[in-house]
């Protein structure tokens, strides 16, 4: 019986996981390294590998900075009643239920070029909808829950004991954040990252409808491989594909790294 | 007194900036896109909604994605108690690749499961042989449905199991139980809340999925074509009235779910 469980468990992973993930590595490898090279060298996927790399980073900077915020808010705050705290909680979740496309709809609906905050930038020569600005937004509002889900079980494991002991001796509260509370949190906070980092680089759906997927202008990785697939040219596909994938296996061994750190 | 004072602002422009920002960017965009669907009225909502394509683009979603959801229940709660009770060769690398569809851009797993089981590779033709299709056709989209949302039950599943107490498994065999029973009487009610919950996050995740989903379901108007898909569509042919209406019909089911969630997990952590 039990030998069964394991054989079925084994066969459903390597048929729904592993198959797949040789399939894209062989599949980059048809034409040999130089189709690989060479479909990885075309303009536009250098393009869109850097377009996605700036959104990866300044999501990831963002997000980390208001998402540790607004989990210390939420946990700690005293001037917010606990009513307003356990709608706020709701509301963080919100973003998980949205289905990206809708997300990026959102955008377009309230600044695109048509709308009365689209126009006003548009006038000041800031473009939102169909460039960077506004993929950035689209991203930010699908992986905002990230980093605060990761943080706000920490904070409330560990208690307010140790911060309010700090303060009663006199630190200051930046002092209090980065001796007391940074120290708890961090590995949430890496995890987090990490979390924020994987789920920016695959946006899809929410990215394809703010940015228009102009080529060498809005295009990311993922809308790059959505193209090439729509233009039968799976070669190239593929090898952007196969550069994801790859990331993709490097944040998840960080991943299982920083939950084995975050478990001590 | 003077460094007091200045903390204080300080702590006051922060709370204002994080508090705005959190307004700004999640509950801003969902009011827009309710007002922006009722704007004129609920005439327009109304023949959005009532457009055929558009109601069968849900009903369709909401079907696959319940057929989705029934397989991941299974083999997710089989997988978390493989990977939780059995000891075995590669336990813990199978529990690291649980987590693979999430780190994984959904457009890549979409492609994935075009090359595999597409018209010129060898499933698609032994299928094709056999007198059915895949790709461009339901089973694709349930597969890619299936793909995205793995890792939901099982990570639901896992902490129950891990918390369980073995003694009432085991008193359960004493007192002369079949295997069957025990897990039917004993161990399913335990991990029940973590089915539920898993399963419906698995749900509304695959209510919404788009980027797996669009590359293999072929799009056929009112045939493989789902909701997110055509809210796509609606917003590349300049159509955003039919694109919020679908969209407010999508997201108040998700909302409901994610409620439904947040019940069952408070009511478990009250206990």
């Amino acid at each position: 019986m039990k030998k069964l469980w394991i054989t079925l468990t084994y066969l459903v992973f390597i048929i729904l996981l592993i198959i797949p993930l040789i399939r894209i590595f062989y599949g980059s490898w048809a034409e040999g390294w130089e189709g690989f090279i060479k479909a990885l060298s075309r303009p536009q996927s250098l393009h869109a590998l850097q377009m996605t790399g700036t959104i990866v980073v300044l999501v990831t900077l963002i997000n980390t900075i208001f998402g540790v915020m607004l989990a210390i808010y939420l946990v700690r705050a005293t001037w917010l009643g606990p009513r307003i705290k356990q709608f706020l909680n709701s509301l963080v979740d919100l973003p998980f239920a949205v289905s990206p496309v809708i997300g990026g709809l959102m955008i377009v609906l309230l600044l695109g070029p048509h709308t009365v905050i689209g126009s006003f930038f548009e006038d000041s020569g800031f473009k939102v909808v169909y460039a960077l600005p506004g993929m950035v937004l689209a991203t930010l509002f699908v992986t905002f829950p990230l980093m605060v889900r990761e943080v706000m079980p920490v904070l409330q494991e560990i208690g307010s004991q140790q911060e309010e002991a700090a303060s009663t001796l006199g630190a200051y509260s930046w002092y209090t954040f980065w001796k007391v509370t940074w120290p708890a949190i961090r590995w949430g906070v890496i995890y987090g990252v990490v979390l924020t980092v994987a789920r920016s680089m695959g946006e899809f759906g929410a990215v394809l409808v703010v940015s228009g997927n102009i080529m060498n202008k809005t295009q990311t990785a993922t809308t790059l491989v959505y193209q090439d697939v729509e233009n039968f040219n799976v070669l190239a596909a593929n090898s952007v594909a196969l550069v994801l994938a790859t990331i993709s296996i490097a944040l998840l061994l960080l991943m299982e790294w920083a939950k084995k750190r975050k478990g001590h | 007194m003077n460094l007091m004072f200045r903390s204080r602002w300080w702590s006051f422009g922060f709370r204002s900036t994080v508090m705005l920002y959190f307004v700004v960017l999640i509950v801003l965009p969902i009011i827009g896109i309710y007002t922006q669907s009722f704007s004129s009225g609920w005439e327009p909502f109304w023949s959005s909604v009532s457009d055929p394509l558009a109601w069968k683009s849900v009903l369709l979603t909401v079907r696959l994605s319940v057929i989705a959801t029934a397989i991941n229940v299974l083999i997710g709660t089989m997988i978390g108690w493989v990977l939780i009770r059995y000891k075995f060769w590669g336990r813990s690398i199978l529990n690291s690749l649980v987590d693979l569809p999430f780190a994984l851009p959904t457009a890549v797993g979409g492609l994935m499961i075009l090359l595999l089981l597409g018209p010129n590779s060898f499933v698609g033709n032994i299928a094709g042989r056999l007198g059915f299709e895949i790709v461009f056709h339901e089973p694709a989209i349930v597969i890619a449905m299936v793909f995205v949302t793995f890792p939901f039950v099982i990570r639901a599943v896992q902490p129950l199991l891990e918390e369980m107490d073995k003694s009432e498994e085991e008193a359960a065999y004493t007192m002369g139980a079949s295997k069957l029973r025990t897990f039917f009487q004993v161990i399913l009610p335990a991990i029940l809340p973590g089915i539920i919950s898993g399963g419906m996050l698995a749900f509304s995740r695959s209510l919404a999925e788009f980027g797996a989903v669009v590359l293999v379901a072929g799009n056929i108007p009112g045939k493989t074509l789902i909701a997110s898909v055509f809210i796509f569509g609606e917003v590349e042919s300049d159509n955003p009235q039919g694109a919020a209406s679908v969209s407010i019909l999508l997201l108040t089911l998700s909302f409901l779910i994610l409620w439904i969630v947040n019940a069952i997990q408070s009511r478990r952590a009250g206990k």
